[in-house]
């Protein structure tokens, strides 16, 4: 390599480092949720049809207790209220409280897991019985996978918030963000489904 | 918040293979990407037309001699599946999108490069696996649509190999839109307004909101139609009380947009084209930008009228065929758009643009039937015969497969720095004209006559009708013949290109060819009228 070229070289990569741009990570974690807003949509979509079109065998049951999914709902919306806690604490630099925020909301996730497996187990039907068994443990089940996801999420950046050596700090907020925008995202997907699926 | 470039990047790509094997790694680069999507585009399209050649050859027979009735259904299922999934989508989105944003927006490499190259080696293990179905049990018989219970009863293992392989492919399909979405709206070059982005960045944007819209629809009914063959649900099994026009509507709010995200890349990739070799500006830059638009919104709310014939209420029909004679409003604005860009143009009789005006030729055809076919009373006569085969490959070859070739001639000098022999291409073009208006022409008239489709048998008068029609399908497959020995030759020994062999104006053109890592050697330039051309030689530069 000439004397020119590596020169050349170096001018090139100093102008790289130097260039900025703007962080539009949640700009593409947006679009993402948009799209798999739109499997749900599907879902529901689905769902509403079966219920206006087809209808169900004599003595099918599809009357739904309340009592546990309305604990799941207080469940999932106490659980954004501490992620966003957890989100404040961090950029007050107060790590060990984001932390433990952190924790207590993955802790409210796997209480809600429990309760579902809880409900699908003391149900009177099975996946294969009815249509409206069968679309019930398809939305839940899809839902509950977010909710596994999530929790699994939660717990990764909880033990990235560690005071010595871990990456999440109030100068690199992303994966806290990014987290808690999906975390708000399947719980309004909840209220919704709720709704849908309970209350109509 | 802003993020600098990460200096790691540069220097993980410095060490990266070079030469043709950083084609076969997991490159970051948007071009090598680009051209990895490419070939492997191209050969599951001689993958697909090897099989349509099959189907040709069955039926210049009316009795299913060639091969069994199973294994025909198993091919047609195929080569739909191939030619749409592992050749358009990722061709006419994922390759030249890929290589062409990112110049287009002033941008050094897409928004996500690490995701775009997840997106692209997402594709080559799917498509092997659905090829491969057909070696295991026998491939899906259903059809690309895959419509209950067809796809509940016939055998299974291919079924689930089909919908697990139409799953990552529609994976990849998102990841690429959203990457395209944050690529055109967030990284362009500081300066650069949007009404002054090159068409086909409008036409990305519009397919990529098509795609991260629609497509996960088709995964979720997907899911469901897999529960329904895996797990014995009803969702779409009627004996199990569930609703097979559910999963008609579900179905096609992707795939009838899926149509556009086939053919509207194509339309960008035409305004692009068209320009530069008539030597006139882009006509209609706004309209054009605002028929796009308008075909996105449009184009989600037309699906049933794919299903007139499935017992669809009379105020669906009526609102579903409003809807889509809508459509032609814009898609007409762009024709006329083209058209009045060739008007008095100085035009250069080339591959890429006698593969344009063939566009041009066979989409306005293929457009016609288009709104005859949306007519309920017109569909239920022709539904399911040859007249919609004619037609849907009239819009997906004759439009978008002809604008392929149309780019791959356009910007074969950028991607190598080589010409393509422009006698070679011109004998392409003629053979591949000719044979594609003789192999489907004459099914408008085999459909009006009442020969359905996807049936490997057919009563004997249609036979001659047939015969014609396979002739044409073996000059297509012969077209290829003097395209693949051009490429091989001029990737070897062709005639140098320059940096810009047509004097054109958008962004991908002032750099050397082949282009840089990183695209530019120093600061991306900032060209606000890319179609300014027909103006003085000094004003241009």
């Amino acid at each position: 390599m000439t004397t020119l070229d590596s020169s050349k070289e170096i001018q090139k990569n100093n102008s790289e480092v130097n260039e900025t741009h703007e962080d539009f990570r949640m700009f593409g974690l947006i679009t993402f949720l948009i799209a798999d807003g739109m499997t749900f949509a599907g879902f529901f979509a689905a769902y509403l049809t079966y219920k206006a079109v087809n209808p169900l065998p004599d003595g099918a049951i599809y009357e739904l207790e309340l009592p546990i999914p309305t604990l799941n709902t207080i469940l999932l919306l106490v659980s954004s209220a501490t992620f966003h806690k957890a989100g404040k604490a961090l950029l007050k630099d107060k790590n060990s409280d984001s932390q433990k925020w952190l924790f207590f909301t993955a802790f409210l996730g796997i209480i809600f897991l429990i309760c579902q497996l809880f409900e699908y187990f003391h149900l009177p039907f099975g996946l294969t019985d009815n249509l409206f068994a069968s679309t019930f443990y398809a939305l839940t089940g899809f839902h509950g996978l977010h909710v596994t996801l999530g929790t699994l999420m939660i717990l990764i950046i909880a033990w990235q918030s560690r005071i010595n050596g871990g990456r999440l700090t109030s100068q690199n907020m992303f994966p806290l963000e990014a987290v808690e925008l999906y975390w708000h995202f399947v719980d309004g997907i909840w209220v919704v489904l709720f709704i849908i699926l309970y209350l109509l | 918040m802003t993020i600098s470039i990460d200096p790691q990047k540069t220097n993980n790509e410095s060490l990266q293979p070079k030469g043709w094997l950083r084609y076969f790694s997991f490159s970051l680069d948007h071009k090598v990407i680009g051209i990895q999507y490419l070939v492997c585009g191209f050969l599951f399209y001689l993958i697909g037309g090897t099989l349509a050649s099959a189907i040709r050859i069955e039926l210049a027979s009316p009795m299913s001699d060639f091969m069994p009735r199973d294994v025909y259904n198993q091919v047609l299922t195929l080569h739909g599946t191939i030619m749409i999934f592992l050749w358009i989508v990722p061709v006419v989105n994922g390759a030249f999108g890929n290589y062409l944003i990112p110049f287009y927006v002033g941008a050094r490499d897409m928004a996500f490069p690490r995701l775009n190259a997840v997106a692209f080696w997402l594709i080559p293990p799917s498509g092997l696996m659905l090829v491969a179905s057909y070696f295991v049990d026998g491939a899906a018989q259903a059809g690309w649509t895959a419509y209950p219970p067809l796809s509940i009863t016939t055998p299974q293992s291919g079924q689930i190999i089909w919908i697990l392989s139409v799953l990552l492919l529609g994976g990849s399909s998102i990841f690429g839109g959203i990457n395209f979405i944050a690529t055109i709206i967030k990284l362009r070059r500081p300066g650069l307004k949007l009404m002054q982005l090159p068409m086909y960045c409008w036409a990305m944007l519009g397919t990529s909101l098509l795609v991260v819209l629609s497509t996960p629809v088709l995964a979720g009914t997907l899911i469901l139609l897999s529960f329904d063959i895996i797990a014995n649900t009803g969702f779409f099994n009627p004996v199990l009380g569930g609703n097979v026009v559910v999963y008609q509507h579900l179905f096609w709010f992707y795939s009838h947009p899926a149509v556009y995200i086939m053919v509207l890349p194509a339309f960008g990739l035409v305004s692009e084209i068209l320009p530069v070799h008539a030597r006139k500006p882009l006509f209609g830059y706004t309209t054009m930008v605002f028929s796009i638009m308008g075909i996105v919104v449009l184009g989600l709310v037309v699906w049933a009228h794919h299903m007139f014939t499935s017992g669809t209420p009379p105020w669906m029909r009526l609102f579903f065929t409003i809807a889509t004679a809508f459509i032609a409003v814009p898609t007409g604005i762009k024709f006329f758009n083209w058209v009045a860009t060739l008007w008095g143009g100085k035009i250069s009789i080339n591959s890429a643009m006698l593969f344009s005006c063939g566009f041009i030729i066979n989409f306005v055809f293929g457009g016609i039937t288009g709104v005859a076919l949306a007519q309920v009373p017109f569909d239920i006569h022709v539904h399911d015969t040859y007249f919609v085969v004619a037609h849907f490959h009239y819009i997906v070859y004759g439009g978008t497969v002809f604008i392929i070739f149309s780019s791959i001639y356009h910007w074969f000098p950028k991607v190598t720095g080589k010409m393509l022999n422009e006698k070679l291409g011109i004998l392409h073009f003629i053979i591949t004209f000719i044979g594609f208006n003789l192999c489907f022409a004459p099914q408008h008239w085999l459909g009006l006559n009442g020969m359905p489709r996807r049936v490997a048998e057919y009563d004997p008068q249609f036979q001659f009708v047939n015969q014609i029609s396979s002739l044409g399908a073996l000059l297509m497959a012969i077209s290829t013949i003097p395209f693949l020995i051009n490429v091989f030759l001029s990737v070897r020994n062709g005639k140098d290109a320059g940096d810009n062999p047509w004097n054109a104006l958008t962004p991908e053109w002032l750099t050397s060819s082949p282009p840089p890592v990183e695209n530019w050697e120093g600061e991306a330039p900032l060209v606000e009228e890319p179609y300014g051309y027909g103006k003085e030689i000094s004003e241009q530069k």
